[in-house]
C-alpha cells in the first residue's frame, strides 16, 4: 500500500493518492495535477526540461520519486508569474529571444531562477553558462538565454529581491 | 521500472534492518538509482528511503582541523560551504566539475561514492556485461572502449568509476564511516572500492545492509589548501564525465615540496592513488622535471584495455598539468569553469 502524499505546489496545498510508488514528481505534476508546463524531455536527468524548484532548490523532477518528497514545497513554471505580470526571468527570456521552439524554456527559466537564487554566478557570462549547463536547448538559443539570465540577475539585484522566486 | 516496496525508516538501525533483506536498496538523492531503475539495470524489490534519517546532513568542522561530512549532505552544499572550500579546495573544485547544478542539488555525498559506472555496455541491457549479469561476458572488450580503464582492469571488466569527488578524497586520505548490523566501522576511501578482478559485480567493501553514514577528512588534509587542484579532461567543457582527471595537492615550504598527493580519475574502477609519484616528489623542488618524472611513475603500470591507448599519455599529461597548477597556487575562488583545462593559471604548462 502506498500512503497519500501532501505537497505545496505553487503555494497551494495538494494531497495526492498514489497507487504506485514509481511515480516521479514530474509525472505527478503532469499527469495527476494537470501542470503540463514542466516538460518531459529525456526523462533521465540529462536535458533539464523537467527542472523545478523543490524547497527553493532547482532539481530534475524526472529523477525525484514523489513519495520521497512528501511535504515538499514545489514551484513550477505555472507558479512564477504574479497574475498577468511576468516574473523578471520570464520577461528577460522574451526580451532576449532566449527561445525558439519553447520546449526547453520552462526548464531553462526555472533553472535560471534557481541559479540567480544560488548567488554564485553574478554578472559573469562564463559562470552563467556553466551554471546553466544542465539545460539543453536543441534550437541553440544559448546566446539569448545567457543574456536573459544576466539581465534578469541584474534587475532582481536592483530590486533587492533576495528570494527571487 | 519494476515496482517496489517503499519504506522510510526513522532511525539508522531501522534502516539497516530494512535494507538487510535480499533485493533491498537505499534511496538518497536518487539521481543515479532512479535512472538505473527506469531501464531495469537496477531492480530493487524494496527501497529504503534514508533522506529523513536524523543527523546525517551536517558538515562538522572538527577541532583538529579535519571535517566530518554526513552522508546526506548534498554535493552543492558541500562545495559551497565556505570553510570547507577554503580548507579542501580540490574537493570543492571536483564537486563543481561534476554533473549539472540540478543534479548537484539532489545528489548526496554517500551516493556519490556508490554511483555506478557509465560504461555504455553496462547501461545497454542488450549487451553482455559481467557487472550487470555475472558470467555473461563483457562486450566492452573488443567493443567501443575509448573511455575505458587503463589501470586495474581485468578480463572480466574494463569499466571505470565515474566519480570526480572521490579522486581528491582518495588523495587526501578520506575515511568512510559505515554502519551495519555489527555496528560501525571506518574504511579508508582508498580501499572502499574494489577492483573488478573476477567479480566485477562487487564494487565496494559494503556488506549486505551496510549504510554509509559519513565521510571524514583528517586535519592533515588541510595542510595542502594553498596548493590543491583538480583537473578534468572531458569531451565537452561542462556536464560530462571525465575522460581522465587528476587531483594534485602539494605542501610547499621555502622552495621545496614537503609532501605531495596525487590521484587519478577516469582510469580505473576506483580513484587511483599514485603513491610512487607522491614519494618521489617529497623533498624536491616543484619543477617541471620533477612533475614530469612523477607523472611518468603514476602511469608506469598503465595499459590500454581496448582502443584507448591515448588515455595513457593523456593521463600522464593531465597529472603533470594538475601538479603544475597546484604548484602555482590555489585560486581565490573556484574558476568559472571548474577543473577545466581551458581555465588556466599563469605559469601553467599549456601544452605538456
Amino acid at each position: 500500500m502506498v500512503p497519500p502524499i501532501t505537497l505545496t505546489v505553487n503555494g497551494e496545498r495538494r494531497t495526492v493518492e498514489l497507487e504506485d510508488p514509481r511515480v516521479t514528481l514530474l509525472d505527478l505534476l503532469r499527469e495527476r495535477l494537470g501542470l503540463t508546463g514542466t516538460k518531459k524531455g529525456c526523462d533521465r536527468g540529462q536535458c533539464g526540461a523537467c527542472t523545478i524548484l523543490v524547497d527553493g532548490r532547482r532539481i530534475n523532477s524526472c529523477l525525484a520519486l514523489a513519495l520521497s518528497h512528501d511535504g515538499a514545497d514545489v514551484l513550477t513554471i505555472e507558479g512564477l508569474a504574479r497574475g498577468d505580470t511576468l516574473h523578471p526571468v520570464q520577461a528577460a527570456f522574451i526580451a532576449h529571444d532566449g527561445l525558439q521552439c519553447g520546449f526547453c524554456t520552462p526548464g531553462q527559466i526555472m533553472s535560471a531562477v534557481g541559479l540567480i537564487q544560488e548567488g554564485q554566478a553574478g554578472d559573469d557570462p562564463e559562470r552563467v553558462r556553466e551554471g546553466m549547463s544542465g539545460n539543453l536547448c536543441r534550437c541553440g538559443a544559448y546566446a539569448g538565454i545567457t543574456e536573459a539570465v544576466l539581465e534578469a540577475g541584474k534587475s532582481l539585484e536592483r530590486a533587492g529581491r533576495r528570494h527571487v522566486a | 521500472m519494476k515496482t517496489f516496496d517503499y519504506v522510510r525508516p526513522k532511525t539508522i538501525a531501522e534502516a539497516v534492518a530494512a535494507a538487510s533483506e535480499p533485493g533491498a536498496a537505499y534511496l538518497a538523492g536518487g539521481t543515479n538509482l532512479v535512472d538505473l531503475m527506469k531501464d531495469g539495470i537496477a531492480a530493487p524489490s524494496r527501497l529504503v528511503d534514508v533522506n529523513r534519517l536524523p543527523g546525517l546532513d551536517r558538515i562538522e568542522h572538527l577541532p583538529g582541523g579535519g571535517v566530518r561530512i554526513g552522508a546526506l549532505v548534498r554535493n552543492a552544499d558541500l562545495a559551497h560551504d565556505p570553510d570547507f572550500a577554503r580548507r579542501f579546495p580540490a574537493v570543492a573544485e571536483a564537486l563543481l566539475s561534476g554533473a549539472s547544478a540540478q543534479l548537484r542539488n539532489a545528489a548526496t555525498v554517500g551516493g556519490n561514492l556508490l554511483q555506478r559506472t557509465r560504461c555504455p555496455y553496462f547501461y545497454d541491457v542488450a549487451s553482455a556485461c559481467n557487472k550487470r549479469n555475472p558470467g555473461a561476458g563483457c562486450d566492452a572488450r573488443g567493443g567501443e572502449a575509448r573511455l575505458h580503464a587503463i589501470l586495474g582492469w581485468s578480463e572480466a571488466c574494463v569499466a571505470t568509476h565515474p566519480s570526480d569527488f572521490c579522486v581528491p578524497l582518495a588523495a587526501l586520505d578520506a575515511v568512510v564511516e559505515i554502519e551495519g548490523k555489527a555496528g560501525r566501522r571506518a574504511v579508508p576511501l582508498e580501499s572502499f572500492h574494489r577492483l573488478p578482478g573476477a567479480m566485477p559485480e562487487r564494487e565496494t567493501v559494503l556488506e549486505s545492509g551496510e549504510l554509509i553514514v559519513a565521510l571524514s577528512l583528517p586535519g592533515e588534509a588541510a595542510r595542502f589548501s594553498a596548493h590543491a587542484r583538480y583537473l578534468k579532461l572531458r569531451d565537452r567543457t561542462s556536464y560530462a564525465f571525465a575522460v581522465v582527471s587528476a587531483a594534485a595537492a602539494l605542501s610547499i615550504a621555502g622552495n621545496a615540496i614537503v609532501e605531495a598527493r596525487l590521484a587519478l580519475g577516469g582510469v580505473a574502477m576506483k580513484p587511483w592513488r599514485a603513491r610512487a609519484a607522491e614519494a618521489i616528489l617529497a623533498g624536491t623542488r616543484p619543477t617541471e622535471t620533477a612533475f614530469r618524472q612523477a607523472a611518468e611513475l603514476a602511469l608506469a603500470d598503465a595499459k590500454p584495455s581496448g582502443d584507448n591507448a591515448f588515455k595513457v599519455e593523456l593521463a600522464r599529461r593531465t597529472a603533470l598539468r594538475a601538479l603544475t597548477l597546484a604548484a602555482a597556487g590555489t585560486p581565490e575562488r573556484v574558476a568559472a569553469l571548474p577543473a577545466s583545462p581551458f581555465a588556466s593559471l599563469p605559469g601553467a604548462i599549456l601544452h605538456a
